[in-house]
């Protein structure tokens, strides 16, 4: 889960990694009143979770709180990289001496962390990483041994950070391990971390991404969920406990077990819809090993909930699950539908008790139920159903 | 011949009396694998009987070890105490231990890969999150169904449970020496390029068929490993051409961030190392069905 930049620093502050005063508001009035109560110049920053904000108009110093809110009435409601702006951020404008860059994050070819270090912050890191690499300093973590103040000052030496600030720097970088490993994060990256001209170093940014897997040790993190960004059927999807994620454009609903084969079932869906006016998938939905009628009633539901899908193909490999349990499931979450079900349903059944799943389906009769022998011949049947709407 | 699990395997179940590891315990047995007992520090002493069989269930793997000679640890423990299992089996020093439990936090995958690597890798790891290692007709250990393919030829490893199941279903008329899913979590032990240099030197292995998915960057390094040392036709299979970028596809390392881990740039790097690559499971398991008729 990737946080806002005001979450991040709130867990920065947390953690003693010194950031701004400021306070995140969703109109233009409390953000005059926030301006006000700072008492000094801000800076009215959107939330949004993806990068280029100022490129697109969405930070903005203000002298005044008459000013901040109009800034903010600029900011809230804008579109950046189609991200709507919900919140905006005031908070106290620094003046900045230079400006650094600094992250923690996973390493997944050498299956450990890394820190990335920079004296040269602040533009994007991706493109300083291409023009500069030799500026971009990586350093290795062992997950056992950690960030200590040794391995800190060692990062801050690679990264070239200037010794008026090295040992501070240091301390920061201690702080953002310890953020990193207590909130179980796999990124927490300042951009910039900047020398304010009083040389104190400051974290202006914050990226942060939870893992999602921790969260049986991190109960206030669901918390930090905004429930207003997510998609209404992810949201419902999320309530179910089922593993859902809406793809823009798509008209073919999609339901199959396992991970690995439902994006397999997505690019089979995407070149069969080729032939059939462009026809996409219009959602990920694993219902994993065990495909009860519950979960496969709960599964439907959300994706006939959705009214961009006109046809849905079902496929399952019986692994783990046997087809026939998978056939009455489908089956009874028909039945547990009822006139809920308007949209064919194209299933595919391979593997384990197949010949009796496609038996229970096929003595069924539903209507609305095409079984189809492959998964490829499937594809284009639901594509085809869908193109006919 | 077969890689990392034969007929003298071993196996003992981390896990072995909660209903996962009791479930598929019994499967494995049903399978042919010789499970000699479980672990439970708070069952220690006692016996279960799984399909037919008494298993005695130790306090740590380091007695199963020395009371039964097990070689391999199929773990099924939550992901709560999954670290520490793990860092059990590690201290143990047990050769294989296959991870079979999903949902395990990164930071502590990030732990016991460390530890592991501190103990010398004298344990290789299988996942986590991943349905373990079948050798048809010898030995399974974790959750693959025995019966979709017997033994044969054909070397698979993959990031997926379910396309393993799906390419061994393919190719079943052929059958596999060794099919290894080895998860889809962003940080996992044993990597293709581990299977890959093994089904290499495994004689009875003639083919290798290699699925990966979106994220990271595991596929172009194994497509440049292939390059430099595989002589044994590879034809690979890339789920995950219509992921969007930043959202993540069920498995927690399954995400495309920025121009890394898409589907296309592991297609082009495998291609260009000389392995044919399917568009869809089907294409693929035909593309080795040429190969293997042409052996």
């Amino acid at each position: 889960m990737d946080l806002y930049e005001y979450q991040a620093k709130d867990l920065f502050a947390a953690h003693g990694v010194p950031v701004l005063p400021g306070k995140t508001v969703d109109t233009a009035e409390a953000a005059e009143a926030a301006a006000a109560e700072l008492g000094t110049a801000v800076v009215v920053k959107a939330q949004v979770k993806t990068g280029g904000r100022g490129k697109a108009g969405g930070v903005k110093l203000a002298e005044s709180p008459a000013e901040a809110k109009e800034k903010a009435t600029a900011i809230l409601g804008l579109d950046i990289k189609g991200h709507t702006v919900h919140q905006v951020l005031v908070t106290t404008a620094s003046d900045i001496a230079e400006e650094y860059y600094f992250s923690f994050l996973l390493d997944r070819s050498n299956r450990t962390f890394l820190a990335m270090c920079s004296a040269e912050g602040g533009m994007e890191i991706e493109q300083l990483a291409v023009e500069r690499p030799d500026a971009l300093a990586r350093i290795p973590i062992d997950a056992i041994a950690g960030v200590d103040k040794a391995k800190a000052d060692e990062i801050v030496a690679a990264g070239k950070i200037p010794a008026v600030v090295a040992e501070q720097a240091a301390d920061v970088i201690v702080k953002l391990w310890e953020t990193f490993v207590a909130e179980d994060a796999t990124l927490v990256e300042v951009n910039p971390l900047v020398r304010d001209p009083e040389d104190k170093v400051i974290a202006l940014d914050g990226k942060v991404t939870l893992d999602e897997n921790a969260g049986f040790r991190h109960p206030a993190h669901a918390e930090l969920v905004d429930e207003r960004t997510e998609n209404a059927l992810e949201a419902k999807a999320k309530a179910k406990g089922l593993n859902y994620v809406k793809l823009d454009g798509g008209t073919v609903g999609i339901i199959g077990n396992g991970a690995g084969l439902v994006m397999s079932t997505l690019d089979v869906v995407a070149y069969a819809g080729e032939k059939h006016g462009g026809q996409k998938p219009a959602n990920f939905l694993d219902i994993g090993g065990g495909a009860s009628a519950q979960v496969m009633a709960d599964g439907l539901d959300v994706i006939l909930g959705d009214p961009d899908v006109k046809s849905v193909f079902v496929n399952v490999f019986g692994g783990i699950t046997a087809c026939d349990a998978v056939a009455n499931g489908i089956v009874e979450a028909l039945k547990i539908l009822g006139d809920g079900a308007t949209k064919p349903l194209v299933v595919r059944l391979d593997g384990n008790n197949v010949v009796e799943g496609r038996q229970i389906l096929a003595d069924a009769n539903h209507p609305l139920v095409t079984v189809v022998g492959t998964m490829d011949d499937a594809a284009d049947k639901a594509a085809e159903l869908a193109a006919a709407v | 011949m077969s890689i990392f699990l034969n007929e003298n395997s071993k196996v003992i179940v981390q896990g072995l009396t909660g209903s996962e590891g009791t479930k598929h315990a019994t499967k494995m047995l049903a399978a042919g694998t010789n499970i000699v007992g479980g672990v439970n520090a708070r069952k220690a002493g006692t016996t279960v009987t799984i399909g037919g069989k008494d298993l005695k269930v130790f306090g740590t793997v380091e007695e199963a070890m020395k009371e039964t000679g097990a070689d391999v640890s199929v773990i099924f423990v939550p992901p709560k105490f999954a670290k520490d299992a793990v860092i059990e089996a590690i201290d143990a020093a047990i050769p294989l231990a296959v991870v079979i439990t999903e949902g395990i936090p990164v930071h502590d995958s990030a732990y016991f890969w460390a530890h592991a690597v501190a103990k010398g890798n004298q344990t290789r790891i299988i996942g986590p999150n991943c349905p373990g290692i079948i050798s048809p007709s010898k030995s399974n250990a974790g959750i693959i169904p025995a019966d979709i393919a017997g033994p044969g030829p054909i070397g698979l490893v993959s990031k997926s449970g379910t396309l393993t199941y799906q390419m061994m279903y393919e190719l079943k008329e052929f059958g596999f020496s060794t099919a290894i899913g080895i998860g889809g979590d962003p940080i996992i032990g044993t990597t293709h390029i581990d299977a890959l240099e093994a089904f290499q030197a495994d004689p009875e292995t003639k083919a290798i068929v290699m699925i990966g998915e979106i994220g990271g960057d595991a596929e172009e390094r194994a497509a440049a490993y292939i390059k430099e040392n595989v002589t044994k036709p590879v034809v690979g299979y890339v789920a995950g051409f219509t992921a969007p970028e930043g959202k993540t596809m069920g498995h927690a390392g399954a995400i495309v961030s920025g121009s890394a881990g898409t589907a296309q740039a592991k297609k082009e790097a495998l291609e260009a190392a000389g392995v044919k690559v399917g568009k869809t499971p089907s294409e693929t398991a035909a593309l080795m069905k040429e190969i293997i008729a042409a052996l």
